[in-house]
Order: C-alpha cells, then sequence, then structure tokens
C-alpha cells in the first residue's frame, strides 16, 4: 500500500511539474540500491564484472538512467571503496538536487517526446501521458529493487516544484485575459476554494457522523476539514494541459485556469491553518465531486448577478468538471504528519484516487463532453460568408466602442506590465537572439517605413508603404541575410541584382470554391484585440502576429487618411506634378550623395531570394495612371552573379549565403524556390522576369536619382486614386499574382523624355520589347564582355521568360533595362547612355 | 454613494439620457470621464481628431469608419448625449428588466445594432450596400496577402449568398438575415 502510494506519488508529482517522469521513477533505484552491495555504474567501467551479478538493477538502470552517472558512481565507490578508496562521495549532500534536476530533465525530454506525435497529445491529454509514464517507469524500479526507494521530502515540493509549477503557468498566463476576468477568478479561486475546503470537510464529517465511513478510519472534524483543504487544490498545469487541447472559449478558459492558478495559494494558506489545529480518513472522490460542483453552481449563481456576460449552464459544468486535482493536492496530503493525523494513510489513497479520477477519466472525457454540451468553442460550425464576415466586422466594432468608451481600467497596469515584461523578464528569461533580432527588426523596419512614405510622397506610385513592408513581414527568418544585403547594396550600388515581377494582368484563376474563400479569409481577415491570445498555448508561441497586423492595418490607416486628405488637391495636378518632380530630381542628381538607400525586403522563406523594394519606379509617368494599381516590387537577389561581379566587396556573410558560387548562374535556380513560381501553368507569358538581371553602373546613377529625387520633395501627395494596398507579391493564397514591374530605371535624363508616354503595354514587355532591344544587347554585350567573362565562368544566361528568344546571349543590363524602362523605340540610345559612361 | 450622485448631477439632461440609453448611473459617469478625457480642450463635444487621437483605433481595421459613424451626416462634432447615445447600441442587453409592451425598441436592440453596422458598410447612405462598398470594407479588413481577385470574388460571393431580391446590393433587410445571431449578445460595457 505505502509503496504504491509513495510510487504513485512520484509520478503524480512529476506529471504536475510536467517534466519529472522518467527519472523521478527511475532515480529512487539508486538510492534504494546504495542499500544493496555491489552496484556498478555505467560510468565506472572497472567494476564491470559486479554488474553481471545485478543483471535486473543494471539493465533498469541502464534504460532508465543515464542522467545520474555521479549517483551512482558515488554508490558504487562507497560500496566498494576496500582498496581503491581514493575519492570519498557523498552522495547525501548534492542527492536533492540531483534528483530533481534529473526529474526535471527526463521528464522534458519525454515531454518533447510527446509532442513530436501531435496526434497522440490531442487524443491524450499530456498529463495522462506522463502519469502513466511515471507508473510504467516506477513500477519497473520497484520490481528491480525490490523496496520503497524513495521518499519525496516534503519541503522540497513546495521549495522547487511548487515555483516551477505556477512560475510556468502564471508567466504564460494570458494576461489580458486574465485581468479582464480577474473579478470572476478572484471569486471562484478564493470563496469558491473556501466553500469547497469547508463544504467537503463538513460534508465528510457527517458521513463519518453517520456512520458511513469505516470505523478504522481515525478522524475528527478538524482532520476532515484538512482534507476538504488540501483537495481543493485544482491543478493548474493539469488543466491547462486539458483545457489547452480542448479549446474552449476563451472566458471559460481563463476562468478556469486563473482560477487553478490562484486557488493553490488559497489552499495552501488553508492548509497550513487546519495543520496548525490537527490531527486528522478518507472520503469518497464522487462526492467531492459533487460537492465541488455545488459550490461552482452556487457561486456562478452569485456571481451571474454582476458579471455582464453571464455563465450558463453549459459553462459552469464544465467549470466544475475542469477542476482537475494533481500535483499540489498530492503534495499536500503527502505532507501530512502521521503523528499527528492518524488517517493519513486513508487521506493519500483518497486523494490519489481523486487525482487519478480527475486527470485520467476527466481529462479523457471533457473533450467528448464539451462537444456534446456544445460549449461555444472557438471554432464552432462553419459560418457563411456573411457571416464570417460581418462578425468580425462586429468584432472590430466592439473593440472600437470599447476604446472610444475608453472602457480598460486595467489598461493602465496590463499596459504598465507589457512594459516590464518587455523591458525586463523578456530580456531575462528569452533567448537573446529572439529579441535582439526583433529590434534589429523594429530599426530595419522603420527604415523601410519611412522610405516607404517618402515614396508615398512622391506620388509616383502605388508602393504604399503598407506594400512595401509587407513582403519583409512574410519572413523573419531571413532577415540576418538581408541585413548584409544591405549593407551590400549600400556599399555597392551597382552590383545589385533585380527581379522584376511583371504585373499579371490577367487575373488568376478565380476562386470559385467557397472553401477556398473561406480559407482566405479565415486566414487573413484582421482580428480584433482581444483575440489575439485567445488560442493560448505554451507549446507553440505565436510572436509577431500582433504586430505585424497592428502595423498593417497602421499604415493603411495612415495612408487612407492622408489620401483623404490629399487627394482632392493632387488628383487634377498628379501629371504636371510627376514631371516637374522628375525634372527636380534630375536637376539634383549631382549634388546627392553617392551612398544609396535601398529598402531590402523580401517576401519569401527563402533566404535565397532578397527582394529589393526599389524606389526607382516612381520615376515612371505612367503609374499615376494606371487603375489595376498592383504594387511593384523589386526582388534583389542574391543570385550568384552578385559576388563573382564584384568579388573582392562581398561581404563575408553575404558569401556564406550564397549558393554555390562555381554553380551556373542560373535564374531558375532561384525561381523554383519561389512561392509565386508554382503556380505558374496558366499564366501568361508576360510575366516575368527572373532573378538574376544584373543592373551594372547606371544603376548606381538610377539610385542616385530617385533618392534625390525623395529628398527633394516636401510636401507628401497622396496617391491620386483611391488606391488599395493589396499586395500581389504573396501570392500563395490564391493563383499566381505578379506585381508589376512598372519602374523605370531613369538612370538618365534622357529618360525623361518618356514621360509622356505612359502606356500600359509596357508591363507586357517581357517578350515583345525584348526583340526591339536585341540589337542594343549586341552592342552592350560586347562592352559588358570583358567585365562579365572575367567574373563568372560560364554564364547561362538568365532565360525563363525570355527562354524564348533563348540562343542569343542576353546582356543582362540591358536585358534588366527592358524590362525596367521599355523606352519607346527612339530613345533607346539615350537610356543606354549610362552604362557606356 | 454620495460622490456618485453629485458627479451624476453635473451631467446634463442625465435623467433623460438614462432612461433613452439603460445606462446604469455608475455607466453614466464612466462615460462623462471618458468623454471628458477625450474632449481635450474641453469644448464640450468631440470632434473626428479627439477619436483620432485614440491610439488603437488607429491599429482597427475600419476605425476610421467607426469614428464616422459617430458622427451625423453634416455635423462636426458630437456631444455627450449622441456619444453616450452611440455607445448604448452596445450595452448588453438586460433580460431581467421587466418588458413595458408599449416601450419603444430599446437601443441596444439586436435591430439597432446591426443597423450601426450596417451604417459602416453603407458609405453612401442609401439603404444598400453595393458592391463596391462591401469591396472597400473587405479590403480594410483582409489581409495584404489576400489578392485583387480574391476580394473581388469575395465580394461577390458574399452578395450572392446575401442578396435575395437579385439586385447586386445587400439591403438592411438582407443584411439582417445573414448577419450571425450570435452579434446580439455580445456587449461591450463591463464595469
Amino acid at each position: 500500500m505505502r509503496g504504491l502510494s509513495l510510487l504513485l506519488f512520484i509520478t503524480v508529482v512529476s506529471d504536475a511539474t510536467t517534466d519529472l517522469s522518467v527519472t523521478a521513477a527511475s532515480l529512487p533505484p539508486e538510492l534504494g540500491v546504495s542499500a544493496a552491495p555491489a552496484v556498478t555504474s555505467p560510468v565506472a567501467s572497472r567494476y564491470i564484472p559486479e554488474e553481471y551479478g545485478h543483471p535486473g538493477i543494471a539493465l533498469a538502470r541502464s534504460a532508465e538512467e543515464p542522467a545520474a552517472p555521479s549517483a551512482e558512481d558515488g554508490e558504487s565507490s562507497h560500496h566498494h571503496g576496500g582498496g581503491f578508496k581514493i575519492v570519498q562521495w557523498e552522495w547525501s549532500y548534492v542527492q536533492t538536487p540531483y534528483i530533481i534536476a534529473s526529474w526535471l530533465l527526463v521528464a522534458s525530454v519525454a515531454k518533447i517526446l510527446f509532442h513530436l506525435s501531435q496526434r497522440f497529445t490531442t487524443a491524450v491529454p499530456e498529463s495522462c501521458m506522463l502519469i502513466l509514464l511515471g507508473l510504467v517507469l516506477g513500477a519497473v524500479v520497484l520490481i528491480a529493487s525490490k523496496k520503497q526507494p524513495y521518499q519525496l521530502d516534503p519541503g522540497l515540493f513546495f521549495l522547487f516544484l511548487l515555483p516551477t509549477i505556477v512560475g510556468d503557468a502564471g508567466y504564460f498566463m494570458p494576461a489580458r485575459l486574465f485581468f479582464d476576468n480577474l473579478g470572476a477568478i478572484l471569486m471562484y479561486a478564493v470563496v469558491g476554494t473556501l466553500w469547497n475546503a469547508f463544504c467537503t470537510g463538513f460534508c465528510l464529517y457527517g458521513v463519518k457522523m453517520a456512520g458511513v465511513i469505516d470505523e478504522k478510519v481515525n478522524a475528527g472534524l478538524m482532520d476532515f476539514l484538512l482534507f476538504g483543504a488540501l483537495i481543493s487544490a485544482v491543478d493548474p498545469v493539469a488543466v491547462i494541459a486539458v483545457f489547452e487541447e480542448v479549446h474552449v472559449n476563451e472566458t471559460l478558459f481563463i476562468i478556469v485556469f486563473g482560477e487553478s492558478l490562484v486557488n493553490d495559494a488559497v489552499t495552501v494558506v488553508l492548509y497550513k491553518v487546519y495543520i496548525s489545529f490537527v490531527e486528522v480518513g478518507p472520503g469518497n472522490p464522487m462526492y467531492l465531486l459533487n460537492m465541488s460542483f455545488a459550490g461552482v453552481v452556487g457561486q456562478t449563481w452569485f456571481l451571474n448577478w454582476f458579471r455582464l456576460v453571464p455563465l450558463d449552464k453549459i459553462d459552469q459544468v464544465v467549470m466544475s468538471y475542469g477542476g482537475l486535482r494533481g500535483a499540489v493536492a498530492f503534495a499536500l496530503v503527502v505532507l501530512l504528519d502521521k503523528e499527528q493525523v492518524k488517517a493519513k494513510d486513508y487521506f493519500v489513497a483518497t486523494t490519489i484516487v481523486v487525482v487519478f479520477f480527475t486527470v485520467m477519466f476527466q481529462g479523457l472525457t471533457i473533450k467528448p463532453l464539451v462537444k456534446w454540451l456544445k460549449v461555444p468553442r472557438s471554432t464552432n460550425r462553419k459560418p457563411t460568408i456573411n457571416e464570417e464576415i460581418h462578425e468580425r466586422a462586429f468584432d472590430h466594432i466592439l473593440t472600437a466602442v470599447e476604446d472610444i468608451a475608453g472602457l480598460n481600467g486595467y489598461h493602465h497596469w496590463r499596459d504598465k506590465w507589457e512594459q516590464f515584461d518587455k523591458n525586463y523578464l523578456s530580456k531575462l528569461l528569452l533567448r537573446k537572439s529572439v529579441y535582439h533580432k526583433s529590434e534589429l527588426w523594429e530599426a530595419y523596419q522603420k527604415i523601410n517605413i519611412r522610405d516607404a512614405i517618402s515614396v508615398i510622397d512622391q506620388g509616383g506610385n502605388v508602393l504604399t508603404s503598407a506594400r512595401l513592408s509587407l513582403p519583409s513581414m512574410a519572413s523573419r527568418t531571413s532577415f540576418p541575410e538581408v541585413t548584409n544585403v544591405t549593407n551590400y547594396l549600400r556599399e555597392n550600388g551597382s552590383g545589385v541584382c533585380l527581379d522584376l515581377q511583371v504585373i499579371d494582368t490577367v487575373p488568376g484563376a478565380k476562386i470559385e470554391e467557397e472553401l477556398e474563400t473561406h480559407h482566405v479569409l479565415a486566414g487573413n481577415l484582421y482580428k480584433p484585440r482581444r483575440r489575439y491570445q485567445s488560442h493560448y498555448s505554451r507549446h507553440f508561441m505565436t510572436v509577431g502576429e500582433k504586430e505585424r497586423q497592428d502595423r498593417e492595418v497602421f499604415q493603411r490607416n495612415m495612408r487612407n487618411r492622408l489620401e483623404s486628405f490629399k487627394s482632392t488637391r493632387y488628383k487634377r495636378h498628379k501629371k504636371d506634378r510627376s514631371q516637374k518632380k522628375r525634372k527636380g530630381s534630375d536637376a539634383k542628381e549631382q549634388d546627392t550623395n553617392d551612398k544609396p538607400r535601398r529598402n531590402v525586403s523580401w517576401q519569401d522563406k527563402d533566404p535565397a531570394v532578397v527582394p529589393v523594394v526599389s524606389e526607382e519606379d516612381k520615376h515612371d509617368p505612367s503609374e499615376p495612371d494606371k487603375d489595376d494599381d498592383v504594387g511593384i516590387t523589386f526582388v534583389a537577389r542574391k543570385a550568384p552573379e552578385t559576388p563573382k561581379e564584384r568579388p573582392k566587396s562581398v561581404p563575408a556573410a553575404l558569401d556564406v549565403c550564397q549558393s554555390p558560387v562555381a554553380a551556373p548562374p542560373s535564374p531558375t535556380c532561384g525561381e523554383k524556390n519561389l512561392p509565386w513560381k508554382s503556380g505558374m501553368g496558366s499564366l501568361p507569358p508576360c510575366v516575368s522576369v527572373e532573378a538574376t538581371k544584373i543592373i551594372p553602373i547606371d544603376l548606381q546613377q538610377a539610385w542616385n536619382q530617385s533618392i534625390s529625387s525623395l529628398e527633394s520633395l516636401a510636401s507628401p501627395p497622396a496617391p491620386p486614386e483611391p488606391q488599395h494596398p493589396r499586395v500581389s507579391t504573396l501570392s500563395r493564397l490564391g493563383g499566381p499574382l505578379r506585381t508589376p514591374a512598372k519602374g523605370k530605371s531613369s538612370g538618365s535624363a534622357g529618360s525623361g523624355s518618356n514621360t509622356g508616354s505612359p502606356s500600359s503595354g509596357q508591363f507586357k514587355f517581357p517578350t515583345g520589347k525584348e526583340e526591339e532591344e536585341e540589337g542594343a544587347l549586341s552592342q552592350q554585350q560586347q562592352e559588358m564582355q570583358p567585365l562579365m567573362s572575367s567574373l563568372r565562368p560560364p554564364p547561362p544566361p538568365p532565360p525563363p521568360p525570355a527562354a524564348q528568344s533563348a540562343g542569343k546571349r542576353r546582356n543582362p543590363c540591358v536585358y534588366l533595362r527592358s524590362l525596367v524602362t521599355v523606352p519607346p523605340s527612339g530613345a533607346e540610345p539615350q537610356s543606354r547612355r549610362p552604362t557606356q559612361l | 454613494m454620495g460622490s456618485t450622485s453629485s458627479t451624476l448631477l453635473k451631467i446634463p439632461n442625465v435623467e433623460v439620457l438614462m432612461q433613452e440609453t439603460g445606462f446604469s448611473p455608475a455607466h453614466m459617469i464612466r462615460l462623462h470621464d471618458r468623454f471628458k478625457a477625450l474632449d481635450k480642450e474641453g469644448r464640450g463635444h468631440l470632434c473626428p481628431q479627439d477619436f483620432g487621437a485614440i491610439k488603437e483605433l488607429a491599429m482597427n481595421p475600419i476605425g476610421d469608419r467607426i469614428i464616422g459613424a459617430f458622427f451625423c451626416p453634416g455635423k462636426e462634432t458630437v456631444d455627450f448625449h449622441t456619444f453616450v447615445k452611440i455607445l448604448a447600441h452596445f450595452r448588453p442587453v438586460d433580460k431581467n428588466r421587466p418588458k413595458e409592451p408599449n416601450s419603444p425598441e430599446p437601443i441596444n436592440s439586436r435591430s439597432n445594432k446591426l443597423r450601426f453596422a450596417f451604417q459602416l458598410y453603407d458609405q453612401d447612405k442609401d439603404g444598400k450596400i453595393s458592391r463596391d462598398e462591401l469591396l472597400k470594407v473587405l479590403q480594410a479588413m483582409l489581409g495584404m496577402q489576400v489578392t485583387e481577385e480574391q476580394l473581388e470574388s469575395i465580394a461577390d460571393r458574399t452578395i450572392q449568398e446575401a442578396d435575395l431580391d437579385r439586385d447586386d446590393a445587400i439591403s438592411f433587410e438582407e443584411f439582417r438575415k445573414v448577419s450571425p445571431e450570435i452579434l446580439h449578445s455580445r456587449c461591450f460595457i463591463k464595469v
């Protein structure tokens, strides 16, 4: 009996800390074994022969406990110390920390392993798994060592394990929800727990008086009250583990979870109070359940007087059902002093039964129950499109109204906390790279937005701030590389590889299926503030999503305001303006410094692809006239050519990320990784230009120009039409949609002559226009030849869209320009001029 | 309580307002405080800039529309009376309150809530949500990743789904029919 209970104890505790199982079970043998002679450690190989004598133990240990070799070492040398007693091991000194550390370690591993298989954990709550694991290992140990190996020191739990439990659960607690429901939580936690404790105690006593409980249970009123107190400790970890997977609505979740969190404190206090009175028999788990249910119902009835979102009956059932008992209750009951509490064994046994019942049975059945009761879950039935949209709109309305009404009394403290969290706790507790990166990210983002805003100000294009930054949001992972590229680009303005994506003028495949629509809606509707943390999970932290959205929305709103502010005035003058601007920028060109500014962003998980959002496009006079104002994205890729062109100046970091330099710089290698390339089959031929276009010298000039024109602009005009900010570069959601390459390399003053010719035809360029320029190509090719050939060994020119005109060796520079400018043929010589400089 | 009533007295027409909106005195005081906080220059009314200063609203995709909804057409300001009345749309429905048979429809009825939402879509106030209007809202509410085609197709579908009289627009009746029931039960005020 006792052995069993201890075993259970170990396992339950291990469950509670979420971590402890394997070693908890496996360490004990060390200690038990320490009494037994001649135990060898796997580490100390000199004792190996003796290990054969105890195959069972050795087996058990080697199977379970590589974690504490030193412990075994200590034991073995201690007992074998006849001849070689050089080192005296004092296992007892380090025993406790070692054991606990090993528990945590092994249970962590077990937990990670559990989560490798999602399927498994969704079916069975984690707690159950850990308990079972602990049980199995404990049983193995028990069989191997034949005796009760290890008794957890009572104080240990409070010193080491409880802080871990509460700290973990508390830190990850969704603070906003918690404070939203603080009243209800405190109510349930304090009043509820007290009620439960008293009721359980008195009722048990009453039952005892009535003679239902066995005579042998030697317990008085105080004992029962004590038991009532300890058994009402809801285990936060067990609760989380179960509810996390059930996905009940957030209010319900936070109430149950918050209660379990706070109620530990109440329980422990109550327990300490009673223990000072006491001396103390077992209850009946079913009875207990009834009590807690009664308690919840009563409180809810009371609470609903005050709550504006009343908790309904179903919620109440779930709440009472979700009160899983666990480690805290168990630890408390084990801490009872046998001398004072005569019925300790009964209590312990009862607690174990309760813990098992709640965690195993309730944990396993709560999901079906929730389903059966139709608790409003986070994802209920599939709403119609209208419902989905209107509901979300309504959420936004409510959020906004809340903000307007200022019903955020707790906001102040919450903000304070967030501040504290960001400034201190995160730095303390998170890996450095996590927040460090984000700081860089912020800085980068700021630059990006600033530049984007100036683009808007330029009025030349639909390149909005939002659009500029959005692609970059898509992948934070490639950030370091991008910084490098940014720097690289700054240093070498001319060594850029641009990828111009051309607009897909023909709409991609229409989304016919509602499913698809729903998918899009679900994935892309902005979520109101409150929803961010509803799917709270300790295992998967989604950082940054909120910031991304906030930024996106913020940018849009700002832009809209700007537009509505400016639009009327601007509309009339847009054309003149853009021309003037160009002139102005040309005039200023000489003055600008040589250091180009660049926005580098990326839109792709593929680290090898780094889009550069260039500002050159704003020189395109035709931009404002475009109706289908799809964004422009210039993609700069770290194509293999880049370093070859300027091998010396390439930063080392960039080199590292480069794909094999010797490999042919085929554009396709970049291309096949691009998300938008996947759905390409149905694309019209107008699309694109792939990666490896090199803009040679004149890019620098163009760049400077664009910078100067940016800087020359003081007043921010808005884009003429209300443009909507779709970013089509991220087309992974639907049919592939290209962003237009509308930019012009206005490298020379000569290109200014093109200004009056806004031809939408130019967006189709690659195929048509290239032909026009073939003549020019050959000329330039020759100029470039030496450079190119010396720098990149076998240059298979970048073909894909251009593949039709294959065979011809294409000067990337011209190719690019053909994509970018597409000047009337008359203007060609001029536009080529910079290259020749 | 003494302080409560004295604060209450400072609000003009508070009795009438409470009658109309069903807010409790505590609500009124709170809202009045908030109103005063928003009204930074103490003019006794709010203008769009005051709303614009609420920083959370900048993060709200349809924040500007919601601000717009506070302003009656042609008016540049919102006084406390209007302010409270609009907020009252979102007051929780109280079931306990005995229903007076001949009382007007409460301001926080489902229908009124929906009307408030409806007018956010219906910017030209013609009583119908046209495709363009819907498209604009969708643009605002959907993430950047959604393409133009997707947007349009969503808008088309939405109208298709709701449009009962085949006029390619959503009237309020249609809007009411397709809106989720759950809207009604949501409310915002917590004191």
